[in-house]
């Protein structure tokens, strides 16, 4: 029998790197060298500062391609990665690199940014700690889904899967050692990047409670 | 109720009790914050709001100011210009002073706390007790760091180097250290008299005390009479919008009655102004903070058209508002607007008046890009997002790796 479901959260202290980039060849030596955390801190900035907006902004490095330099082609070849595919943020490193090389090999536009707004890379420390909430069983865990933070569900959902690089996301994990297959795959097939984090909460509630009634 | 208590209507329960959670990690730890004033300024102000909330979480912050003389404070206020990119000059017997006048306050000061954070140029060199005393240093600076003068960086990173951590408030100030650099920017205060929510009787009474029409669109800019917010452009890109859209425009800031540039400032703004009876410039006392607040809420649209900026937390303050904002790209304003989702940033006057009209004639858009904006606001420029940011910093000193379970 799987262990109660302790809920965490989370929350980040922004570094900065001290780098920057002009054009994109400086954003591709970036994307290379900068730490696995900034990846992380850079395509999902949006999706904490912006969770009440859907359809979300895209991540930090598509919208600098389009604001700064105006490439919008290559800006929505950026927006369009599917983050929910990775499960390693190495892999989305060489996403984007990939991108930035096949562009340049074509088009050798290294279109320099004007002075003042160029990319400057950062990163987080992610603080992660214990809420006083538990669940024994689908009842409970649906009674404190309803009250949790958005920063415990985004840490469940988010950071648990990509940043710890946990595979799945936490609640999958839990109901699917609890017998509950069916909903843990229906909860992991969602694209919750598509989704502002209370359509989140409230989509993974209805699928749960569904699973309660019968 | 406790202070920190009466935010939970405005951020919600759950955002105070985690800073109650983490605030309890720091038992223990007495925090020391150094400054060079105690009184004025934007770090005094700060400091003023933070602590009480601070010591409401439980959290041992204290507050200590180092002295200096006249000649020091000539010094640390060219060192601040030099900072700005102002070309200044500070001799080699300047900079000594200013090392002799840390020193003699290492000799008065008692360094109590476990986690010393030292605010801005003033007392960097207090570093220099590290190697006798240990415990663990941040250097906050305040103040806009994106091109200094080479001979004031050179000097200040000598210390800056020897700190654990460097905090800055945008990421412009940001530059190669070998230390640790967090971000933590500003924050506005939503209980405070220039943000606080206001009954339509006062918004009306300050709008007739002045004689704006609130029938018709206002668009408003509250900034220093200072050509680095443009105050000029503003009219120039008020004038291009006027010729198709009725509207009225609102100067509305302060600025010393003894700063010379700033009179001049105003001098030729009404000038440029002239006849037109629908631009209202208001320079208005220090004291005038319920003002603003009423000015921002009769707005239809807020500007913030700087050449350079800080931070400029009167973005924030018109966004809480739920206000429509068109502000420059400049400083940390990009950091409080993203582009067409929660207000608009330009780059010319030309630019400013296109996004005026467009927000003149589609109301809609215009609103929700003020709904959005303040929810953004809500979520990462309050006071409450501030505390916790100093919160994560004073636990994170401790540690080396960047995913940290408490």
């Amino acid at each position: 029998m799987a262990d109660a479901f302790k809920f965490k959260t989370r929350h980040h202290l922004i570094e900065l790197l001290g780098r920057k980039a002009n054009n994109l060849r400086e954003l591709l030596y970036g994307i290379k060298e900068v730490p696995a955390s900034s990846i992380y801190y850079h395509t999902h900035k949006f999706l904490q500062q912006h969770h009440y907006l859907s359809p979300e902004p895209p991540n930090d490095f598509a919208f600098w391609i389009n604001n700064a330099l105006t490439l919008d082609e290559l800006s929505e070849r950026f927006a369009s990665i599917d983050t929910i595919q990775f499960n390693k943020i190495n892999d989305l490193r060489e996403a984007f690199m990939k991108i930035i090389k096949n562009y340049l090999k074509v088009s050798k536009n290294n279109m320099h940014c004007q002075e003042g707004e160029e990319f400057h890379f950062m990163s987080c420390r992610t603080f992660i700690f214990p809420t006083p909430y538990s669940a024994d069983n689908l009842t409970e865990f649906i009674e404190i889904l309803n009250k949790i933070s958005i920063h415990s569900l985004y840490f469940h959902v988010f950071e648990a899967r990509l940043r710890l690089e946990r595979g799945e996301n936490d609640f999958s994990n839990w109901l699917e050692a609890k017998g509950y297959e069916a909903l843990a795959q229906e909860i992991a097939k969602l694209d919750p990047y598509t989704m502002t984090l209370e359509g989140l909460r409230k989509k993974i509630i209805q699928m749960a409670v569904k699973h309660v009634s019968h | 109720m406790s202070l920190i208590e009466e935010y939970i209507p405005i951020t919600g329960k759950d955002t105070i009790e985690d800073l109650y959670l983490l605030a309890e990690r720091l038992k223990g730890k007495v925090i020391q914050n150094i400054n060079s004033t105690a009184v004025g300024g934007g770090v005094a102000e700060i400091l003023s709001r933070m602590l009480p909330l601070l010591k409401d979480l439980g959290v041992n912050a204290r507050w200590d100011v180092i002295k200096g003389n006249e000649k020091f404070f000539n010094i640390t206020k060219k060192m601040h210009n030099a900072l700005h990119g102002v070309n200044v000059e500070i001799t080699n017997d300047e900079f000594q002073f200013f090392l002799e006048v840390n020193r003699r306050n290492l000799q008065d000061l008692d360094l109590y706390g476990d986690i010393l954070f030292i605010h801005d140029p003033q007392p960097i060199a207090l570093i220099e007790k590290r190697p006798e005393i240990g415990r663990k240093w941040i250097w906050r600076c305040h103040i806009d760091f994106t091109k200094p003068k080479k001979e004031v960086w050179d000097f200040l990173y000598t210390y800056i180097q020897k700190y654990d951590y460097t905090v800055f408030s945008a990421p412009a100030f940001s530059r190669p250290l070998p230390i640790r650099q967090a971000l933590i920017s500003p924050s506005i205060d939503p209980l405070s008299d220039k943000n606080r929510e206001l009954t339509q009787e006062i918004i009306i009474e300050v709008c007739e005390r002045y004689q704006i029409d609130m029938k018709r669109p206002i668009i408003t800019q509250v900034s220093r009479f200072d050509y680095l917010k443009d105050p000029l452009g503003v009219i120039k890109a008020y004038k291009t919008v006027k010729n198709h859209v009725d509207c009225q425009l609102v100067l509305a800031g302060g600025g010393a009655t003894d700063d010379p540039e700033a009179m001049q400032v105003l001098e030729e703004v009404t000038h440029e102004a002239g006849n037109d009876p629908d631009i209202f410039i208001l320079f208005l006392p220090p004291s005038s903070d319920l003002e603003i607040n009423a000015l921002q809420r009769a707005s239809t649209i807020v500007l913030q058209k700087s050449l350079k900026e800080g931070f400029g937390l009167t973005v924030s303050e018109a966004l809480w508002k739920a206000k429509p904002v068109i502000a420059s790209a400049v400083g940390g304003i990009p950091l409080q607007i993203a582009h067409k989702y929660s207000g608009i940033l330009t780059h010319s006057i030309e630019g400013t008046a296109y996004w005026i009209k467009q927000l003149l004639n589609e109301p809609d858009y215009a609103r929700k890009l003020g709904q959005n904006g303040r929810e953004h606001i809500k979520n990462n420029y309050l006071i409450t997002r501030h505390i916790r940011d100093y919160i994560l910093l004073f636990l994170s000193v401790d540690q080396n790796e960047d995913i940290i379970y408490l």
